[in-house]
């Protein structure tokens, strides 16, 4: 005799569809550490899930999203470019936070996608309203 | 002295320690991440211009083009140098300092 098993994933939330705001903090500069990558990564996973997935820049995060970056100099890949595919994802929540960029003497001219630029206090606001947030 | 510096000024005090500890005529190369120091209109931008006009400024070409750091957005004074003129910067100086 055989029992039928749950199957992982074929829980109850999952079948019903619940859809959770998901937030990915990015903090770190693209190519000095592997972080950026592997956050991106996760980025891509989500949006199979049809999650309703937001983006956040701050801190050196918003390097990872400028303008004409060319790796190849220093033999890396160039992430850069996924990240103007994630509409097709339907990924179009990006938020940048005004205080890094004034820090960093960034301008929203500067990023590869479309922001939305908010201040640190409206970022916070933001973070405070998501079911799940996960930050590197 | 070669210092050489590879953290964002924006996440760690390596440059600015690096910058306090320089003397006059230092090298400074900044690589990796810490090129974003090399950029005008940030919030170090004043410091790396003061090390500039005392201390020989350089930045790894390479890194820069890496980050999208274009050279006409750098501070005055700041030297591109490629793997080559990095070599070359380790020769001509006895002593190499990483601040990591």
């Amino acid at each position: 005799m055989s029992e039928v098993m749950d199957l992982p994933g074929d829980d109850e939330e999952y079948a019903s569809g619940v859809v959770k705001k998901f937030m990915f903090v990015n903090r770190k500069a693209p190519h000095g550490s592997i972080y950026a990558l592997e956050v991106l990564e996760m980025v891509l996973i989500s949006a199979a899930f049809d999650q309703d997935v937001h983006l956040a820049f701050i801190d050196d995060g918003m390097y990872q999203i400028v303008k004409g970056q060319d790796p190849t100099g220093i033999n890396q890949k160039n992430f850069s470019k996924t990240f103007r595919a994630l509409d097709g994802y339907d990924i179009e929540k990006l938020y940048v936070e005004r205080e890094g960029m004034e820090e960093r003497g960034l301008t929203e001219d500067d990023f590869l996608v479309d922001v939305e630029v908010i201040s640190q206090a409206e970022m916070a606001e933001l973070m405070n309203g998501m079911d799940v947030v996960l930050s590197a | 002295m070669l210092h050489t510096v590879n953290k964002s000024p924006f996440e760690r005090n390596a440059l600015a320690s690096c910058l306090a500890h320089a003397t006059d005529g230092a090298a400074i190369l900044l690589i990796e991440d810490a090129v974003y120091g090399a950029t005008k209109g940030t919030s170090v931008a004043a410091k790396v211009e003061a090390a500039a006009a005392k201390c020989k400024v350089f930045v790894l070409g390479p890194d820069l083009a890496a980050r999208g750091m274009s050279e006409d957005k750098l501070i005055d004074g700041i030297t591109v140098v490629d793997y080559e003129g990095f070599v070359d910067l380790t020769v001509e100086h006895s002593v190499v300092q990483a601040w990591l």
